[in-house]
């Protein structure tokens, strides 16, 4: 049960963003740009950089929507997720995706972590300043997020089916806050 | 030196801000609801909790910076907002913001760390839901904002006395883009 009084049945940062709508706002707002807006990123490929540091955060909640999210934008390939969650080097993605996952892992442990030749190999491998900007970013909010689900104990649905429909809902819509009935 | 090419002239989160408008806004508007309201909480009180938290992070930046916008708070106090920083357990502060302190730290390990016996014990010395709710966010928030700012190896002044001429700026003002995009305060010694 959460540590306060949110709606009832509502899972992870929904039941949160319920509870306080003034904060929610940014905070959806904040998922949208990185995760949504314009980049040379694909949706997917940022779906899954949120999924990854959710598993290195142990945060069942947002690492399962997320990689769902991510499946769903794949498509075709979406064994990529699941490949990439199991063994990154293994994986069937980009030298410059290996590198900015890099990148994004050792900000999951904390910003010092990122070495200057992190971002040297992934500028090696491509990436823009901006593409490293939005994965350290990506990586700092997700240290967030994860926290926020965690710290209050929100409540993390089992039955992946849910989380399945969850993803899809996510690659359609983007990030809309939930609506409190009143 | 930055890992990306910031303006040379912003500290700090300013310079990650200027790079990036479009995600500066919502953060902004996230660190004004939760550090410029009193409901609950004071600002001190806010503050307080972000250079804690800033500084188990080792984020020097943040840590100088928020603690500099505590002391603007709480009438130059400066020693108390380095013993809090450091370890609250004897400083001078209410013990509902201790209980309050533990459960932040709790969340800057992890989420999970976070354990009932914590919650109810800040609840035992008055803390509302709101009040944990705001404690975890602000935690969290700092989680993201450190790692941003040390991620990405912004500059941070090694000169202390930088920093509370900063401060007074979001003291005044509160948050938002215009720590960026207005003129950068300059120490006296300095002007021409």
């Amino acid at each position: 049960m959460a540590y306060i009084q949110v709606p009832e049945g509502i899972p992870g940062i929904r039941s949160l963003v319920m509870f306080r709508p003034e904060t929610g706002k940014p905070l959806y707002e904040l998922a949208q740009v990185l995760l949504r807006g314009d980049s040379t990123l694909s949706e997917a490929e940022r779906e899954l950089m949120a999924a990854y540091v959710s598993s290195r955060n142990d945060t069942m909640f947002c690492m399962m929507s997320h990689a769902a999210a991510s499946r769903a934008l794949f498509g075709n390939d979406k064994k990529i997720v699941d490949d990439v969650l199991k063994d990154i080097q293994h994986a069937d993605i980009s030298d410059k995706m290996k590198a900015l996952l890099n990148i994004a892992g050792k900000v999951q442990i904390l910003g010092k972590e990122v070495k200057p030749e992190d971002v040297e190999s992934a500028r090696n491998e491509g990436a823009t300043y901006k593409e490293i900007h939005d994965t350290v970013l990506i990586a700092a909010a997700f240290s967030m997020f994860n926290r926020y689900v965690d710290g209050l104990a929100s409540f993390t649905p089992t039955d992946e089916k849910e989380y399945e429909a969850m993803g899809k809902r996510m690659a359609e819509k983007g990030y809309v806050p939930p609506i409190n009935k009143e | 030196m930055p890992h990306i090419n910031v303006d040379k002239n912003l500290p700090g989160i300013r310079s990650l801000m200027a790079f990036s408008p479009e995600t500066a806004t919502p953060m902004g508007e996230l660190a004004n609801l939760l550090l410029r309201t009193n409901e609950g909480m004071s600002m001190a009180d806010r503050e307080l909790i972000a250079a804690h938290v800033s500084y188990l992070n080792d984020c020097f930046y943040c840590q100088q910076s928020h603690g500099a916008i505590a002391v603007c708070y709480l009438d130059g106090n400066h020693d108390l907002v380095e013993q809090v920083k450091r370890d609250y357990t004897h400083a001078a502060i209410s013990d509902k913001l201790k209980a309050l302190l533990v459960i932040a730290g709790s969340v800057q390990k992890g989420g999970k760390h976070v354990t009932p016996n914590q919650i109810e014990n800040a609840k035992n010395l008055g803390a509302t839901d709101r009040d944990i709710h705001d404690t975890v966010l602000i935690a969290a928030a700092f989680c993201m904002f450190n790692r941003y700012v040390d991620g990405l190896a912004a500059n941070t002044p090694t000169d202390l006395s930088t920093y509370p001429l900063r401060a007074k700026q979001v003291a005044e003002k509160g948050y938002g883009n215009h720590i960026f995009s207005s003129k950068q305060p300059v120490p006296e010694n300095e002007k021409i």
